[in-house]
């Protein structure tokens, strides 16, 4: 778990005081210590193996389909399953990444908000309990935020997107799409997605806030700052790499949500015109695969939909690792 | 005349902007509205928890006060529309306590041995692409996880699905979560209860098994009961690997098998049917209960420990 890179310097006991026993004489020889640490190891490995083993196992799975495929990939947004395979993964792609994107623009400010409310602004007595408030949101199973947006708020929502689309309808993103009605577009299932990733960023945030050094705090403070400028000054900027690589987990959750944005979003029939618009429905690679799941029969047709997996893993594994890079920067940097 | 007496006073009136405290009108404006926007902010967040609680326990609580619902399955149900009895929802419930177990069972020991190790005996980078890879994951979507057990089991070794798929897929999602608790409560236990266990000459197996592992105990339990509570609500798994069925099973190694979630989506298209409809809330209120009770006992046990600490 050490952060720097380099192996010479794990040798050398960590200021920490953590491993100041590595390369004791009590591990070696015994028996039982070699099982152990043997046990520990493989279990280790086993958790790497399992990773790679599902990027071996999609691809190999995904090639034959692909091989076959009478669409451009990664350009086509058909998706014929049937005795001729001609897949695209565009439609998908943009439905998955309009809806993350909606989501984490307004998830974002929102959780930064809180953040700083339960780290600077709530009374002591308040702070603990509103920050279980708001991980129980977090408990919530994703059926019943499916369930409660999909058929509970997505009524109250649709004559404000009908409002939007009649004053804004002139930007491409807002246009009015017919038959899909309000409450089923990729842009409400983007603010249930909010909802959903909100308690993740906010819990990651407040982590951050709470470790700004009070020397800077009170720096702010003794040139005259009020709470906001200290905020500005000493809060956020210390806590930006957090925050951001808060938001790249909290992305990572809302590209591979499955059953909410299958409740919700309502699907296109096929060969429906291509449109830009977030008022639009459409199906994310997560909701696609399970919406078609029971059909799957281990043939070749279920090869598009392990492709598609593909592409989903492929995107949250560049998401995760770039929350965790920027975690690590900014470790070495601070440690 | 008063105005005389005012004149002499007039020169008082501007003191303010000389005293101590002072910051001009545009900065003492924002700071109120960034206190104001913050607190409404947490406020506003609140509204989807308490509008989920309200409706799902408005629409679903009375379903459960009927016995019924506790102790019968959905065998005999006739489509929407033409039923009269909403059922129960016992195969669902065990449905989902059983593979949520199994998930348990396979789960918690890879993750423990993955946190002694990463804590305990990981150094340099094969620790590092561990660590990483327990990252990527807790980032894996459930869908993916399920996706892989499926191209696993059913394409490349033709296997038939059986409930315990699912808790192979949902181990995947389970264990980093026990994983990072688990380490973290291991980085806290104190390094002089091992120096003073290896000074009495016991093996560090033995320290790890007996010293390190039990002072940590509660945190361990917390990890378990918060990453039990993620996968028993988790749907995605189950709608590739645990078809739903209207009956109760309660063989994890044949059949399909029907889980709380599942029983949701099942009878979610026809939610406007009143015995679907209650049905739905019904299976969706016990979810959120279980769910909860089991993620509030897992904090209280987190906190609980802390003070004993």
């Amino acid at each position: 778990m050490s952060s720097t890179g380099a192996s010479v310097a794990d040798e050398t006991p960590s200021p920490g005081g953590r491993d100041p026993l590595s390369g004791d004489g009590a591990a070696t020889g015994r028996l039982g210590d070699r099982i152990f640490a043997g046990a520990t190891v493989g279990a280790g490995l086993l958790v790497v193996v399992v990773v790679v083993l599902v990027g071996i196992f999609l691809l190999a799975q995904a090639l034959p389909a692909l091989r076959v495929d009478q669409a451009s990939f990664f350009t086509s947004t058909q998706w014929h399953t049937g005795s001729t395979l001609a897949f695209g993964i565009a439609g998908l792609l943009w439905a998955t990444v309009a809806t993350s994107i909606v989501a984490l623009l307004v998830a974002v400010p929102f959780s930064v908000a809180i953040a700083l409310f339960l780290t600077q602004y709530a009374p002591r007595w308040l702070s603990r309990p509103a920050a279980g408030l708001i991980d129980l949101l977090a408990a919530v199973p994703s059926i019943v935020y499916g369930l409660w947006g999909g058929y509970i708020v997505a009524g109250k929502w649709a004559p404000i997107q009908d409002g939007v689309s009649t004053v804004l309808g002139w930007i491409p993103l807002f246009a009015k799409v017919d038959g899909i009605t309000g409450g089923s577009t990729l842009f409400f299932v983007g603010l249930v997605l909010a909802v959903m990733i909100l308690p993740i960023i906010t819990a990651l945030s407040r982590e951050i806030f709470d470790q700004t050094p009070t020397t800077h705090k009170e720096g702010a403070y003794a040139l005259g700052a009020t709470k906001w400028e200290m905020i500005r000054t000493a809060v956020l900027p210390f806590g930006k790499a957090g925050v951001i690589s808060a938001s790249m987990l909290g992305l990572g959750r809302a590209l591979g949500e499955t059953i909410a944005v299958m409740m919700i979003l309502s699907g296109l029939p096929q060969g429906a015109p291509w449109t830009w618009s977030l008022f639009n429905g459409g199906a994310t690679f997560a909701s696609k695969i399970a919406s078609d799941a029971s059909e799957f029969s281990g043939g070749l047709s279920t090869g598009a939909y392990i492709a598609a997996g593909l592409v989903l893993f492929v995107l949250t594994f560049v998401v995760n690792a770039i929350a965790r890079v920027i975690i690590d920067r900014r470790k070495a940097f601070t440690e | 005349m008063t105005t005389d007496i005012a004149a002499p006073e007039a020169p008082e009136a501007p003191r303010p902007t000389v005293s101590l405290d002072g910051r001009s009108g545009g900065r003492k404006a924002k700071n109120t509205l960034a206190t104001v926007l913050v607190w409404a902010a947490f406020l506003l967040a609140l509204v989807p928890l308490v509008w989920i609680m309200w409706t799902v326990l408005g629409r679903g609580f009375h379903v459960l006060l009927s016995a019924t619902w506790w102790q019968k399955d959905q065998s005999g149900a006739l489509p929407p529309g033409f039923d009269t009895n909403v059922r129960g929802m016992r195969h669902a419930l065990v449905g989902t306590l059983l593979m949520s177990l199994l998930t348990t069972v396979i789960a918690v020991p890879i993750a423990i041995l993955t946190a002694i190790y990463l804590v305990e005996y990981g150094r340099g980078r094969v620790a590092r692409v561990v660590s990483f890879m327990v990252d990527i994951l807790s980032g894996i979507p459930s869908i993916v996880a399920a996706l892989f057990i499926f191209a696993a089991w059913v394409t490349t070794f033709g296997l038939k699905i059986i409930p315990a798929c699912a808790s192979l897929a949902l181990a995947m999602l389970m264990i980093p979560v026990v994983t990072r608790s688990t380490e973290e409560m291991l980085k806290l236990v104190p390094n002089e209860l091992r120096e003073a266990s290896y000074a009495l000459g016991v093996p560090k197996w033995k320290t790890i098994v007996r010293i390190v592992l039990p002072t940590s105990f509660s945190g361990i339990v917390t990890g378990v009961l918060l990453g039990f509570s993620r996968v028993a609500g988790e749907t995605a798994p189950l709608l590739l690997l645990a078809a739903y069925t209207p009956y109760l099973n309660e063989n994890l190694f044949s059949g399909s098998m029907a889980a709380l979630p599942t029983l949701i989506n099942n009878q979610f298209l026809s939610i406007n049917d009143p015995i679907s409809g209650q049905r739905v809330w019904g299976a969706a209120c016990t979810l959120i209960l279980l769910v909860l009770v089991i993620n509030l006992l897992g904090r209280l046990v987190g906190r609980l420990a802390k003070v004993k600490r």
